[in-house]
């Protein structure tokens, strides 16, 4: 089964290189660009994988995983969070979130958590 | 007016100096021995007059022994050991000031220059920590660099990438890289347009009025008002920052009409700085005539106001009383008390962490308004108006921010302050 990943992210160029190396890998990514948005498709078309970013403009990381976690539908999907400070982590730790990765981040870096995250095997050597 | 013990070890030091006996020197100045080595054993007190006398006799400037040029000396070395902790020997630095000038001078400009480090330390730290125009140069730069290593790992690693998706991410690499440059570029202007700030700490709008409004002194005449100062805003250098100085400008003008220049001062000198009274006087509103109070010169008062969050967005200081450049105050402040029950008075007595024996009498005072009617949301702001204090009575002890307080004992802390741990009392 096709593993469906819900990226949050409003940079348009580092979502299209997160969207470009999990579709390659034979995900299935939705994408959108702020929270709210981003809730109502979560519902809609639930995730196995959530990448979020910390700073989002309207509704921040913080109160899109909150809302994540109070739905009983998104209570246990794994959120892996985009973060760019090093004291975001612990925040987002308390909030949260199962995983971090600060930016900038290596493509081969967000790609291992994923698989992992997902519980899919590494690429083989 | 007595002089102080410490004279007398000196007037034995300089008796001594000069090779005289204590027996001759009380005979010339008209005084018994004993009570001379009374004296120099700081175990008499000594009035200007005999201490005029004993100058003489020992043939020395009567100015030389002053203990009040020393004062200030001695002020600033009280209030080095307040904030060191207790290993200096407070009732002695009298002694200290008198015998060795030299060292306790070097030793309260040190302290001046710690206390002034410490500022800078505090400006950085809450620019890197809550400056936002910092924070978001720098998450521009962040995100940028996430981009550009993203996109070019996909180039570099992916030999067999589609030519379209080639194209597109050659095309996101060049829009990235113009970014990392147009921001890296702001960054580096922002960093070099503060450098020659005061104490480099000036980052955000309400700092650039409360900047230009130090410089007026903190006061603008009805006079002025009336202009609206066009042109002195129109120099401010953001448009946040205009924006606020043409607030404020309005709403002391509102206030002005309210409270008339001559008429408030009359008022002001009948009364005193009594909000309240002043209030009932003109029928106007408490927080109005605390604004009127603050940029009143003969007041010298500080002022601080606050929204419904507690953020200050409006700080005038008061000698003795620094305030918090960001974040949140100490919430120890009256100002917030008065902030949790709206239209009643906080008067208190305080004394401010690491200042010494100094003491304000602060007045606070919350209204709340109604903007959007019922139907809107319920605003409060409030007042602290901070005047100097001699009086005696209990006190409360406060101070500036967590960050920098050295009160260790307290209740209300909810961080560690930055400073050294010897410095925390």
């Amino acid at each position: 089964m096709v593993a469906h990943v819900l990226l949050i992210e409003d940079e348009p160029n580092i979502a299209e290189a997160i969207r470009f190396l999990l579709t390659r890998d034979g995900m299935r990514v939705s994408h959108a660009t702020e929270g709210m948005a981003a809730l109502v498709l979560a519902r809609q078309d639930p995730p196995d994988l959530v990448i979020l970013d910390h700073m989002l403009p309207g509704m921040s990381g913080l109160e899109v995983l909150a809302s994540l976690r109070a739905d009983p539908a998104s209570r246990a999907t794994p959120v892996m969070m985009l973060t760019a400070r090093g004291r975001d982590r612990e925040v987002a730790e308390q909030a949260g979130a199962d995983r971090f990765m600060t930016k900038p981040f290596s493509n081969a870096e967000i790609l291992a958590e994923v698989r992992a995250m997902l519980g899919q095997p590494g690429p083989t050597p | 007016m007595p002089l102080s013990a410490l004279t007398g070890t000196k007037l034995r030091d300089l008796r001594l100096a000069q090779g005289l006996r204590q027996a001759d020197v009380a005979q010339r100045a008209g005084i018994s021995a004993s009570y001379l080595n009374l004296i120099e054993h700081n175990r008499r007190k000594v009035t200007p007059e005999v201490m005029e006398r004993l100058a003489d006799a020992i043939g020395i400037d009567r100015s030389a022994l002053a203990e009040g040029r020393n004062a200030a000396l001695v002020e600033d070395l009280r209030s080095a050991a307040a904030r060191g902790g207790s290993l200096a020997e407070v009732e002695r630095v009298e002694d200290f000031v008198d015998r060795f000038p030299g060292w306790a001078g070097l030793l309260a400009s040190l302290e001046a220059r710690s206390l002034a480090l410490e500022r800078a330390v505090e400006a950085l730290n809450d620019r890197m920590s809550h400056d936002p125009h910092l924070s978001a140069s720098l998450h521009e730069l962040l995100s940028s660099l996430a981009a550009v290593r993203a996109t070019a790992a996909i180039l570099a690693e992916t030999p067999d990438l589609d030519a379209e998706w080639a194209a597109r991410f050659h095309r996101n690499l060049h829009q990235d890289s113009e970014r990392l440059a147009a921001g890296a570029e702001a960054l580096v202007g922002f960093l070099d347009a503060r450098q020659g700030i005061e104490e480099q700490g000036i980052a955000a709008p309400q700092e650039e009025v409360e900047d230009w409004l130090r410089g007026r002194g903190w006061r603008i005449s009805d006079a002025e008002l009336q202009t609206g100062l066009a042109e002195e805003i129109a120099g401010l250098a953001s448009s946040a920052a205009r924006s606020l100085a043409g607030a404020h400008v309005a709403r002391a003008r509102a206030d002005a009409g309210i409270l008339p220049e001559a008429p408030f001062a009359a008022a002001l000198a009948e009364i005193g700085p009594d909000p309240l009274a002043l209030a009932a006087r003109f029928a106007a509103a408490p927080l109005a005539v605390m604004r009127r109070l603050a940029g009143r010169p003969e007041v010298q008062a500080g002022l601080v106001l606050c929204d419904g969050s507690g953020t200050l967005t409006f700080r005038k200081p008061a000698i003795g009383f620094p305030l918090p450049r960001f974040g949140a105050a100490c919430p120890l402040w009256p100002l917030y008390a008065a902030l949790g029950r709206p239209m009643q008075p906080v008067e208190a007595r305080v004394q401010m962490a690491g200042q010494g024996d100094r003491r304000h009498r602060v007045i606070a005072w919350a209204e709340t308004r109604h903007p959007q009617g019922l139907r809107g949301p319920e605003l409060r702001e409030a007042a602290m108006l901070i005047l100097p204090d001699a009086g005696e009575g209990p006190v409360l002890r406060i101070g500036s921010s967590c960050r920098v307080c050295v009160c260790g004992d307290c209740p209300a802390r909810r961080e560690p302050s930055i400073l050294p741990a010897e410095a925390i009392g």
